[in-house]
């Protein structure tokens, strides 16, 4: 599946984007952040206070409960300063 | 409904006016729109996630529209380089009464700023640095949770 980053996260992971093949125990949003956590320092870093995070799958909001099977899209990004 | 994003600037008195232009049903139109403000920095940039951004927003407007009986909305936000004094966002609603109108903006904004997917970095003469998320506007935006217009004040 196809991960997106935004702002700070992606500042940090140091790209925007990336297919990545998530292993089978990884079963829901939650799971992924975990998972992504222990990939390297520079995920380790984006996702150090994990509870801050947002989600987004096929770009739409998701909380970290929610399954990621069948997503083609994940993204994660700060809390949203717009407007 | 009208929803755009762009990085150029857009003119606030002709996107009002197209929401009221060649009908006379219409008899309010309110419009908020937000400003890039001074003080201490010298720019910001916004990013957005293309493609949720607009469905985010669309979806937000598709809500104001089973609120309120609102016969026009337009959401212009902006993203990119901005300085100081440069036009970020605009909402307008159009209603038949001004209280249709004024509230469905003010949903609209509060959802803009808690829920679409846009982020502002300032230029500070400090340094560069990403602007944190106001518990304020996660608060404007939770007051609209369950609350219909047939139940407002």
């Amino acid at each position: 599946m196809k991960l997106i980053y935004f702002a700070w996260v992606r500042e940090r992971i140091g790209k925007p984007d990336e297919e990545v093949d998530v292993p089978a125990s990884v079963r829901t949003v939650g799971d992924l952040v975990a998972w992504l956590q222990g990939r390297g320092e520079e995920y380790a870093y984006a996702f150090e206070n994990a509870a801050v995070i947002r989600a987004a799958i096929d770009r739409n909001h998701v909380k970290p409960d929610t399954a990621i099977a069948g997503a083609r899209e994940i993204a994660f990004f700060p809390p949203m300063t717009g407007g | 409904m009208i929803v755009r994003l762009q990085r150029e600037d857009f003119d606030i008195g002709a996107e009002i006016a197209r929401l009221s232009q060649g009908r006379t049903d219409v008899g309010a139109v309110a419009s908020f729109t937000g400003i890039c403000r001074g003080g201490d920095i010298a720019a910001m940039t916004l990013e957005h996630y293309p493609g949720m951004a607009e469905a985010e927003i669309e979806r937000h407007v598709a809500e104001a529209e089973t609120r309120w009986p609102l016969l026009g909305v337009t959401v212009i936000h902006r993203y990119g380089r901005l300085v100081p004094g440069d036009n970020i966002v605009l909402v307008a609603t159009a209603s038949q009464h001004r209280e249709a109108a004024f509230a469905a903006a003010e949903f609209l904004m509060d959802y803009l700023k808690t829920r679409a997917p846009f982020w502002k970095k300032e230029e500070r003469a400090g340094g560069d640095g990403w602007v944190e998320a106001r518990q304020s506007d996660a608060a404007a935006a939770e007051r609209w949770s369950g609350r219909r217009p047939e139940a407002a004040e």
